[in-house]
């Protein structure tokens, strides 16, 4: 297969960015976006030129470092999918494909293709934890958990923090992120306890950062490769405000 | 970084947005209920008696005061919101794909923006002639001839179009608000969730089909 390539290139945060074309032949339809990626920097090296830069780590689906816009598309047209699960017969023979970085003002550009998702990081450390008191592992039926709420904190702790939530939606508003790692917590009787304190706290941490609001357009949703439902946004919201409402003074 | 203009939450700005609406959207329906009985084909009598009552009552007039709080927040709220979303992606997509979300979803801030404009129009030709901001005219018995001046109004195909207009976009609005305020509340439920959207839908359609047919019924059967 042949491709066009066009691909934002930029030589760090501060530089001013722009796209390049590059023409690739001989593609394998049984590549992986990143092995083509691979297949061109090979080339590059070769004729002396700056490979591209790409994060990527896993390149099993559960990582969450590959995240790029492919054509329109937070980890490219498939649906459920990471960029190093796509695949490069997804495409059509001699198609042009556009591949940008995420955007969005707590996400800045390092360098090509990667962007900084400490902002990410900085919301987990302000709560996304529970404080336990070190010692042997507890008996693990003491905590009756039912099926169904086992099921959905899974669901939520699916999370691979990707950013793909971020980059699809039109506000580049983190709210998918930050409701599936406070749900993750807040529906067990581990995570319950310091559940007001933690809403409070990421939520707190997530406005710091200059994510955007959410406009509940379901978009994270749609191109979450996890499918993480935007139920736990509503919940976020119920959390914060029962946070809020109930909020006791120290004494 | 700031947060915002507004020194409050991400969150708790959008319970306000939510709230806001909701009132709004629970006012569009006596507002629609007292519209409708100028189809009662009395000659406004029914109508007018409406007007009169509800221009008397006090609990309607400190309501209005609220009402006016209500429009402001929403549209200033509004205003906040797009502009910090608009900030919070400072380089935008070269090629961007829509996802397949809903439409009105997306345009929230331009329906709003034409409902604004409709809201000026409406102000200037009723609300502010009661006040005596505007002079009531000729055809108008008096300041609080609400029906005689609608039925002049509608008469006119060009007002009566930009009328229609607003209203459609009006329902665009109410399709995703609806189910919308639910969410931002946190009111989300697996079993109610799919009965409050269609909910939503069955509302949008009804307020904009029910104001819609007022002034067609005034310039096609009258």
């Amino acid at each position: 297969m042949n491709f066009t390539l066009k691909i934002w290139r930029q030589k760090n945060a501060n530089a001013k960015g722009s796209f390049q074309t590059y023409p690739l032949k001989d593609v394998s339809p049984e590549m992986s976006f990143l092995e083509m990626l691979d297949y061109l920097n090979n080339q590059l090296i070769a004729r002396g030129n700056e490979p591209v830069t790409f994060e990527h780590d896993c390149r099993e689906g559960i990582c969450g470092s590959c995240g790029l816009y492919i054509n329109g598309r937070p980890h490219g047209p498939q649906r459920s999918t990471t960029t190093c699960e796509l695949h490069m017969r997804d495409f059509k023979d001699g198609e042009t494909i556009v591949i940008e970085p995420w955007r969005s003002k707590a996400f800045p550009v390092i360098k090509d293709l990667i962007v900084d998702r400490s902002s990410f990081e900085r919301i987990m450390h302000a709560g996304g934890f529970v404080n336990v008191n070190v010692g042997c592992a507890p008996e693990s039926n003491s905590n009756p958990i039912g099926k169904l709420i086992a099921d959905k904190v899974f669901d939520a702790a699916a999370c691979i923090g990707c950013g793909a939530c971020v980059a699809a939606c039109k506000n580049s508003s983190a709210m998918l992120y930050a409701a599936a790692k406070i749900a993750q917590y807040a529906m067990i009787p581990q995570g319950k306890v310091e559940a007001k304190e933690r809403v409070d706290k990421m939520v707190k941490q997530m406005d710091a950062e200059g994510f955007g609001f959410c406009s509940n357009t379901y978009a994270c949703e749609f191109d979450c490769p996890k499918g993480i439902s935007t139920d736990f946004i509503a919940l976020m919201n119920r959390e914060f405000f029962s946070s809020k409402a109930c909020k006791q003074k120290h004494a | 970084m700031k947060k915002s203009v507004i020194n409050l939450s991400s969150l708790s700005q959008k319970y306000v947005m939510a709230l806001a609406g909701m009132f709004l959207m629970i006012f569009l329906i006596f507002h629609l209920a007292t519209n409708l009985l100028m189809l009662a084909g009395d000659g406004g009598k029914a109508f007018s008696e409406a007007v009169t009552f509800l221009t008397e009552s006090p609990l309607v007039k400190i309501m209005e005061y609220v009402l006016f709080a209500g429009f402001l927040i929403h549209i200033l709220l509004g205003l906040v919101l797009q502009w910090h979303n608009y900030r919070s992606r400072p380089v935008k997509y070269h090629t961007r794909l829509r996802s397949e979300t809903s439409t009105f979803s997306r345009f929230m801030f331009h329906t709003g923006v034409i409902i604004f404009v409709f809201l000026v129009i409406h102000l200037i030709n009723f609300f502010f002639i009661r006040l005596g901001w505007v002079a009531q005219p000729d055809h108008a018995a008096h300041q609080h001839d609400f029906y005689s001046m609608a039925v002049v109004l509608f008469q006119n195909p060009w007002y009566t179009a930009i009328y229609l207009v607003s209203f459609v976009f009006l329902g665009f609005h109410l399709k995703h608000a609806f189910q919308s305020s639910f969410q931002s509340l946190g009111l989300n439920h697996t079993k109610y969730t799919p009965v409050i959207k269609v909910i939503g839908i069955i509302y949008a359609i009804a307020i904009s089909v029910g104001f819609a047919i007022i002034p067609v019924y005034f310039l096609f059967f009258y």
